[in-house]
């Protein structure tokens, strides 16, 4: 399945089905990370629930250092 | 003001719904070395830290991130819309932010200009509106400019961050008289931010009678960020006291401190 995550489009298995799936798959489970999946920011306690699909734009942001 | 020994006891910062004793607001960014940072951050005393937002790198997921390790408890999140250029990029960065769950105040911050990084007047007005509109806590970075902090006022922030000369150059106060025209004026705090040097800077911003003071670079810059960190909490603590307890008029003539009575000749 391929999806734009970062503005990189990446091949993930098809064993990925949710956000929480994809956030595992890439080793970030129990990271603060934040999704926005096609513009719409999600809530963190759905990302066990919300389908990834094919074509799918995907953001994952965190904070980090700045002023 | 009048100085009340029982008020300045009690003297703290509320923004919002939040009260703060540190009038530091420190960035995190642009630190070296990560346990200098978190040191730095410790001697500030700040009690409100500023974060961007930006895209992880899913290639390294295990990079030091500050705040995996902060007492989230002791301190208050200040996201902010760095590198936004338009409203709706940082609108969308803000409801990110929010998504955290960690924080739902908004440091607006839209760049006009590549070269001086000023901020963007009327987007920052427009966004702040819709912010605020949404229920966020907005606290926009400003031009020192009277008018402009008066309609964001009005906008409904919940403080006014006019920048005291343009951000990362240590030029400190361009514009006090305007920046002293927004103190007089503000019905909402006024934190400076943006410009600040040295701790001469942000002492003489509090003396001015701003409510708090923000900066990054002039700690994470200098030569020992984390003893510059403790001289800027002094700094904004001896500026504070002194404009509650009142400074002298300037004069044009000497007056003498000792008495002229007594003397033996």
């Amino acid at each position: 399945m391929k999806l734009t995550i970062n503005g990189e489009v990446h091949d993930v298995p098809d064993s990925v089905q949710t956000v929480a799936d994809l956030l595992r798959h890439f080793g970030l489970e129990g990271k603060l990370v934040i999704v926005e999946q096609n513009r719409r920011v999600l809530d963190r306690d759905t990302y066990a629930e919300v389908p990834v699909r094919e074509g799918d734009v995907l953001e994952l942001v965190h904070f980090v250092g700045g002023g | 003001m009048t100085a009340n020994p029982a008020a300045v006891q009690d003297d703290v910062l509320q923004i919002g719904p939040y009260t703060f004793r540190s009038r530091l607001f420190l960035g995190t960014g642009k630190f070296s070395d990560f346990d200098v940072q978190k040191r730095a951050v410790a001697a500030s005393g700040a009690e409100v830290l500023t974060f961007a937002v930006r895209r992880m790198n899913i290639y390294d997921p295990n990079q030091p991130n500050l705040l995996e390790e902060l007492d989230l408890s002791r301190f208050k999140l200040l996201p902010n819309t760095a590198g936004a250029r338009t409203v709706e990029e940082a609108v969308r960065i803000a409801r990110l932010a929010r998504a955290s769950r960690l924080c739902d105040m908004i440091k607006v911050e839209i760049i006009g200009d590549p070269k001086t990084l000023l901020p963007d007047p009327v987007a920052t007005l427009e966004a702040t509106k819709i912010l605020v509109e949404e229920g966020f806590i907005v606290l926009p970075y400003t031009n020192d400019d009277p008018i402009l902090a008066r309609k964001l006022q009005e906008a409904g922030a919940h403080a006014v961050m006019p920048g005291a000369a343009p951000i990362g150059t240590g030029l400190g106060i361009l514009n006090p008289l305007n920046l002293s025209y927004i103190i007089e004026e503000a019905t909402v705090p006024v934190i400076i931010d943006a410009g600040i040097g040295s701790p001469a800077d942000a002492a003489k911003a509090m003396e001015l009678g701003a409510d708090g003071v923000l900066l990054n670079t002039a700690v994470s810059g200098a030569k020992d960020p984390v003893r510059m960190a403790e001289a800027f909490k002094l700094a904004v603590e001896a500026g504070r006291k002194a404009y509650l307890a009142g400074r002298i008029p300037k004069k044009r003539y000497a007056s003498a401190s000792s008495p002229m009575e007594g003397l033996m000749f």
